[in-house]
């Protein structure tokens, strides 16, 4: 297929059809509104399951029970309404459903603004919901990328029997960009799902359940194991980053989605005024890419945080870098997207910068 | 083509602002190279200012947002006020003269105003000042040929609006002819 | 040679039931269980079970469930019947999960004319967390967080769960009963079951409202529990049909 020009949300919303999805769930919220839009009539017309659920918490309940049931779901919302998700969520993280949730956020707290943001990172890789869980969370930077990642998450979700987050800005959601929906995604060896419900005439013999409920602390402790287990395996095959720039870099940016793609353009316009700088572009935010921190060389003179928040990922830059480095942050909030001069001027005054 | 050209639309709501925008960036993925459209977005853009901003590139494009624009297409008088001072040197502010009456200059810029609501009218349809504006867009910039654009207009107008594609070609060409009578060459 | 006369349902599994002495909970799983059964169904059920006493019923019946979240237990199951329309799927939920908590959920099912079974149980308490105030817990009725007993003014009336629903369109079939003596076992017997093949012939939303008891947080012997039932819930939650859609469509 030639390249198409797509809104970003209509493009998540094509790709998950590509991925295979069976049903979506979800509840109208800006700036994500046109992923149910589009899957409200491109879903139903392929025979498949749209829902308009009567709230967020609703929604992800529906999710839940789907892929408890066996079938690729999905919802989709933006920060606030995935603040409500939360609780749905370490559940189906707890009962290891796979499942996808496309968050596109926008700035907060509270009911916050309609416009671009990264302010949910804590959110997103932190997690809102109770208990010791992850979720494997995407951060693309590009509608093409967000179309792979999308395309795939179906697979990852099953293949781990987690949850998988594709994190957004509301930028990502709102422009158009050309596009190439046939690019492959990663072929993966995926096993029936032979513990989904069914019912027991599929499987005789054996009641499958879908739960999240261990009142024997020895028992609840063993499960915990058993997910740090599979965290861990995640981690090691599954962190996802892009190196730019780094043979000896004076500085290096850490930034991902909408705000790295920005930096592209600033080291750009840094490498004229005669600066060399590199950037880590963390692609999954979880797991965290900690081991790309070990290629900045020490000649490097510091680190430079850039994100569309207060300092969210700035935690994990200081874990990964791990006192080597000075580091220094930029943001902005609210829904300001800055230009690429700004950060140009960020690092041209790194040292006002500093924070550790 | 330079690598990335920025160009920002903007005018008020009901101008055809966001579909030039996107009339590019549909032009710019026809022609197999890179397109790249966003919107203001919101409740601002009801009745208010809109505006929207384009990059079309034949490499990968990277910040999504930029300070300073290439190419300034203005519908009206508000919106000129907020965009002229975020022109690119050599850049061109291109401006909609039925309504912006006096005329515009910026130094090291070419300011170029085109009548496209009296030339729409003309043509016997309000609706098509856009396409003049694109025309002579068009003529100024070289950046799509006839072909492309004819193209894209044809598919969103779809069949249903089938009947409006001669008054929109029409308006596209007596764009064209504004500038071309001016002797204006830009690229 | 003996003869077996009374067994338990193969709708239940071996798992001991976690219920308190006397709890009318057991009574209205084996009805479950049995009508399941009977119909030739339970091999494509799909049980949700609710948060409250009721939190472990997905060990109780024989057949595939899912634990939901508190008061999320018909969005689960709207969740599932949409991918999987043939499976029977029904929720079994306490009055604090599906009346206080999760109304917002029950209703819109019910008004999408979700086609899954809610078996209601109705015991004016919540039992699992102690005996503190339902929101159909009587006026004057002591619990935990209503010591004086519960004031109107202050927490206002019991909430009317059937006669809410019975206003809803996409309810199909809709009947209030209670297991306080043996006929009107069998009664809820005969409802529980036709909710079921209602599901089945895929006629829409049906719920069962069973007046039920909680003799320990109530504070009284099991038999008492039973004359509390008659005396002092059916005059503020009567018995009876509320909404059946089934005999207009014949």
């Amino acid at each position: 297929m030639a390249k198409v020009l797509m809104k970003g949300n209509e493009a998540i919303a094509l790709a998950a059809i590509k991925g295979g999805v069976d049903a979506f769930y979800g509840y109208p919220i800006t700036p994500q509104n046109e992923v149910p839009e589009y899957l409200s009539k491109h879903l139903i017309d392929a025979g498949k399951v749209f829902l308009q659920a009567e709230s967020e918490v609703s929604a992800i309940n529906m999710v839940y029970g789907a892929a408890g049931a066996g079938k690729r779901v999905m919802t989709s919302s933006s920060s606030p309404g995935i603040a409500l998700k939360q609780e749905g969520i370490s559940y189906i993280a707890a009962a290891e459903l796979p499942c996808l949730i496309v968050s596109v956020m926008r700035g907060g707290p509270g009911l916050g603004g309609i416009q671009p943001s990264q302010a949910d990172y804590y959110q997103a890789t932190r997690g809102g919901g109770n208990g010791d869980y992850n979720l494997i969370v995407y951060a693309p930077e590009s509608i093409q990328e967000t179309i792979d990642t999308v395309k795939g998450a179906f697979d990852t979700a099953d293949y781990y029997r987690n949850p998988v987050l594709v994190l957004v800005d509301g930028l990502i959601g709102q422009m158009m960009e050309s596009v190439d929906f046939d690019r492959p995604t990663k072929k993966r060896d995926l096993k029936p799902k032979d513990w989904a419900t069914t019912g027991t005439r599929n499987h005789p013999g054996r009641r499958n359940v879908a739960n999240s409920l261990h009142l024997d602390p020895a028992l609840l402790e063993q499960h915990n194991i058993h997910l740090q287990k599979k965290y861990k395996e995640i981690a090691e095959n599954e962190t996802q980053y892009e190196m730019i720039n780094m043979e000896n870099p004076d500085y290096v940016i850490v930034a991902y989605g909408t705000m790295a793609r920005i930096a592209r353009t600033a080291i750009e316009m840094l490498q004229e005024k005669g600066i060399k700088v590199g950037m880590i572009r963390p692609i999954t935010i979880w797991p965290y890419p900690e081991k790309a921190f070990d290629a900045i060389p020490a000649t490097t003179k510091g680190i430079l945080c850039c994100e569309l928040s207060m300092g969210q990922m700035l935690d994990d830059v200081l874990i990964a870098n791990n006192g080597r480095h000075k580091v220094g942050f930029f943001g902005r909030a609210g829904g300001m997207v800055p230009d690429p001069e700004e950060i140009v001027d960020a690092i041209v005054n790194f040292t006002q910068r500093v924070v550790k | 083509m330079r690598d990335a050209v920025n160009i920002k639309v903007a005018g008020f709501g009901g101008q055809g602002v966001m579909m030039f925008g996107q009339i590019l960036a549909y032009s710019a993925t026809k022609d197999n190279i890179n397109g790249l459209w966003f919107p203001s977005y919101g409740p601002e853009t009801r009745g208010g200012t809109a505006n929207c901003s384009v990059i079309v590139s034949e490499k990968q494009i990277n910040s999504p947002v930029f300070k300073n624009a290439n190419h300034l297409v203005i519908f009206n008088s508000p919106s000129l006020d907020k965009f002229r001072n975020n022109v690119a040197p050599e850049g061109l502010i291109l401006y909609n003269s039925s309504l912006i009456s006096c005329e515009v200059t910026e130094e090291d810029r070419l300011c170029v105003g085109v009548p496209i609501n009296d030339i729409a009218l003309e043509l016997g349809n309000a609706k098509v000042a856009n396409m003049v504006m694109m025309g002579a867009y068009l003529q100024l910039t070289k950046l799509f040929s006839d072909e492309t654009i004819h193209a894209i207009i044809k598919k969103i107008l779809g069949e249903r609006k089938a009947d409006l594609l001669d008054v929109n070609f029409k308006a596209l060409e007596a764009g064209k002819d504004f500038i071309k009578k001016q002797g204006i060459v830009y690229a | 040679m003996s003869e077996i006369k009374y067994a338990k349902s193969k709708g239940l599994t071996d798992t001991p039931l976690t219920y308190c002495p006397g709890c009318a909970h057991g009574i209205i799983h084996k009805l479950v269980a049995e009508s399941l059964v009977e119909l030739g169904l339970l091999d494509k059920a799909i049980a949700i079970a609710s948060v409250g006493c009721s939190v472990f019923s997905y060990q109780f019946f024989n057949c595939d469930a899912q634990q939901a979240p508190h008061g999320r237990a018909c969005a689960e199951a709207t969740g599932i019947k949409r991918v999987l329309p043939d499976n029977i799927v029904f929720t079994y939920q306490g009055d604090g999960d599906l009346a206080s908590i999760g109304i917002a959920e029950t209703i819109h099912a019910a008004n999408r004319g979700e086609n899954i079974t809610v078996i209601f149980v109705n015991n004016a308490i919540y039992g699992m967390t102690g005996g503190q105030m339902a929101p159909t817990s009587l006026i004057g009725q002591k619990t935990t967080t209503s010591q004086d007993g519960r004031d109107f003014a202050h927490h206002g009336n019991p909430i009317h769960i059937s006669e809410m629903f019975a206003t809803i369109e996409g309810v199909a079939y809709l009947e209030r009963v209670s297991v306080y003596d043996p006929k009107h076992v069998i009664q809820a017997k005969k409802a529980i079951k036709k909710a079921f093949q209602y599901q089945e012939e895929k006629r829409g939303f049906t719920m069962i409202e069973v007046i039920s008891t909680c003799p320990v947080n109530w504070g009284m012997k099991p038999t008492d529990a039973m004359d509390w039932v008659k005396d002092k819930m059916l005059p503020v939650f009567p018995l009876g049909l509320f909404k059946d859609k089934g005999d207009q469509n014949a």
